[in-house]
């Protein structure tokens, strides 16, 4: 079985700064995939690489074709949905404007209603407030608003970027216990990134540590969460 | 008191023509971040083209789409040659490239139609409207147009996932590329309806101001200072903007001694620096609200 994503020898630059050195992983279709490490290990460069955010060489996979080179909306528009850091919310369009923009792309445009009340049962915080300005939403609201505007596009693969980044430590359950089921009964592939190690390797099965710009470790997340040196170091203990 | 009311209507007439251009000037405002200096003269162009077709025979209502056509292609073309490229440059980059554009259509413009005054005809006649002398046929059809513009804008941008797109590209831009969105061409497309716009801008008003290569100068000024009232981030201030100017002109014309009509145009200047200082977003530009 091919690997639904495929990354080879990526290597990713800031001006003149390099910020991955060779970063090499695959994810398997429908797996929910951690990638772990410090601040500035290149997590983030990563995911953003996959979307052509930033320079890089290398080779990149989705489905067996090439990523690279293509341009960031080519890219979404083959089901790969991004949930930034900060969120990336349309600050000055309401909540409901914000969901349609995650299926602009869609041609199905008639389930494209239904699929709206979809994300207000998994959010119904955001029902409440799907006229108001999507800026007035409290952080909690606006990170379920990003993850529920990249489902919108139903992808094949989300990338998110800190999901937990900023939020109280009851709304992070909630929003990792949507993840995971959007992963189970949706059949969406994840790929989160994430600093708060523990979080992630709960609902994640494969991990993978990076660690300045290369991966350093890689397996179930059962034998990540096991590792001596991940406890001691990202999990604590 | 008719003097008031003549003053009054005149002034929204001719600030229908100042809200079409604050609407265009606006319009890549939103799309680019930079006042389009050249937008005046795109729309003088545009006019030439549709008193082009008049000469060879076009029929009135045939030559204003046709342009319309013309000019929303052409605006589109001067984005992808001129400012695409130009995209990732600095301000005065940008500016450069302005006063450049500027320079060109106004001498293009003399060179093929020369500098000499012309007639346009208004397809409204000049007929007193509805029998009364406060405001002829033409004032009226002017400020039709522009209402039947403005509500079309509306229900485009609100209603069409097109006129989504292009608000979303104008907010943010990154996320607006992960949803898929091309937000270049977002951009293009908004100098298209920009020069469309100010091809309906030109058309209307030419009638009043006559036809020569300088005749938006004041005109782009004043569409300047309705755009800065209203609020450069709102289509709908720079509409109410540009009627607002329009009386406000006409009313400083007539009542305050010593202005006339040669002292009108320093005080759109005047406007628009009393605005930017004193309620620098304008009356209806929006505070973005952001929570962290």
């Amino acid at each position: 079985m091919t690997a639904l994503l495929d990354i080879k020898d990526l290597r990713s630059y800031y001006g003149q700064v390099q910020a991955l050195h060779g970063i090499e992983f695959h994810l398997k279709e429908g797996s929910m995939t951690a990638l772990l490490g410090t601040n500035g290990a290149g997590k983030t460069t990563t995911i953003r690489a996959i979307c052509n955010m930033v320079r890089s060489t290398g080779t990149i996979q989705f489905e067996g074709k090439p990523l690279m080179g293509k341009s960031t909306e080519s890219i979404v528009r083959l089901g790969i949905a991004h949930v930034p850091q900060g969120r990336g919310t349309f600050t000055t369009l309401t909540v409901e404007e914000n969901l349609q923009l995650g299926a602009i792309t869609r041609k199905d445009t008639k389930v494209i209603a239904s699929d709206i009340e979809k994300m207000y049962s998994y959010f119904p915080k955001l029902k409440e407030r799907h006229t108001q300005q999507a800026g007035t939403l409290s952080g909690g609201e606006q990170q379920m608003l990003a993850v529920a505007r990249a489902l919108m596009l139903r992808p094949r693969l989300m990338l998110l970027d800190e999901p937990s980044f900023g939020l109280a430590p009851l709304i992070v359950r909630d929003l990792f216990g949507i993840i995971g089921k959007i992963n189970r009964e949706d059949k969406v592939s994840i790929l989160v990134v994430e600093q708060n190690a523990q979080l992630a390797l709960e609902i994640a099965d494969q991990a993978y540590v990076i660690e300045t710009g290369r991966i350093v470790m890689s397996g179930s997340a059962s034998d990540i969460v096991n590792n001596e040196d991940i406890q001691k170091s990202y999990l604590g203990h | 008191m008719e003097l008031f009311i003549n003053q009054v209507l005149a002034g929204i007439s001719t600030g229908a023509i100042y809200a079409c251009m604050a609407l265009a000037v606006v319009m890549i405002y939103q799309a680019i971040d930079h006042l389009n200096f050249a937008q005046g003269e795109m729309a003088m162009f545009s006019t030439f083209i549709a008193w082009q077709m008049m000469q060879w025979g076009v029929p009135y209502w045939w030559a204003f789409i046709l342009t319309i056509i013309v000019s929303f292609l052409g605006g589109i073309l001067i984005e992808r040659l001129l400012f695409k490229p130009l995209a990732k440059a600095p301000v005065l980059t940008n500016v450069a490239g302005f006063i450049a554009l500027f320079a060109i259509i106004n001498s293009v413009a003399g060179l093929i139609w020369d500098f000499t005054i012309k007639q346009f005809p208004s397809p409204f006649g000049s007929s007193p409207f509805l029998g009364s002398q406060l405001i002829s046929t033409h004032q009226a059809g002017m400020i039709g147009v522009t209402v039947v513009l403005l509500i079309a804008l509306f229900l485009f941008f609100r209603f069409t996932r097109v006129g989504l797109a292009m608000r979303a590209a104008a907010t943010v831009p990154e996320s607006a590329r992960l949803v898929g969105i091309n937000t270049s061409w977002m951009i293009a497309l908004g100098w298209g309806m920009a020069s469309a716009i100010g091809a309906i801008a030109g058309i209307l008003v030419a009638p009043v101001v006559f036809l020569e290569p300088n005749m938006m100068g004041g005109v782009l000024i004043y569409g300047f200072a309705a755009a800065v009232l209203g609020g450069l981030s709102s289509p709908l201030g720079a509409v109410i903007g540009g009627f607002l100017v329009g009386i406000f002109e006409n009313l400083a014309g007539t009542y305050i001694p010593g202005v006339g009509n040669e002292l009108k145009l320093p005080i759109a200047l005047a406007l628009i620096i009393t605005v930017l200082v004193v309620k620098p977003n304008g009356l209806m530009g929006h505070t973005v609200v952001k929570r962290v």
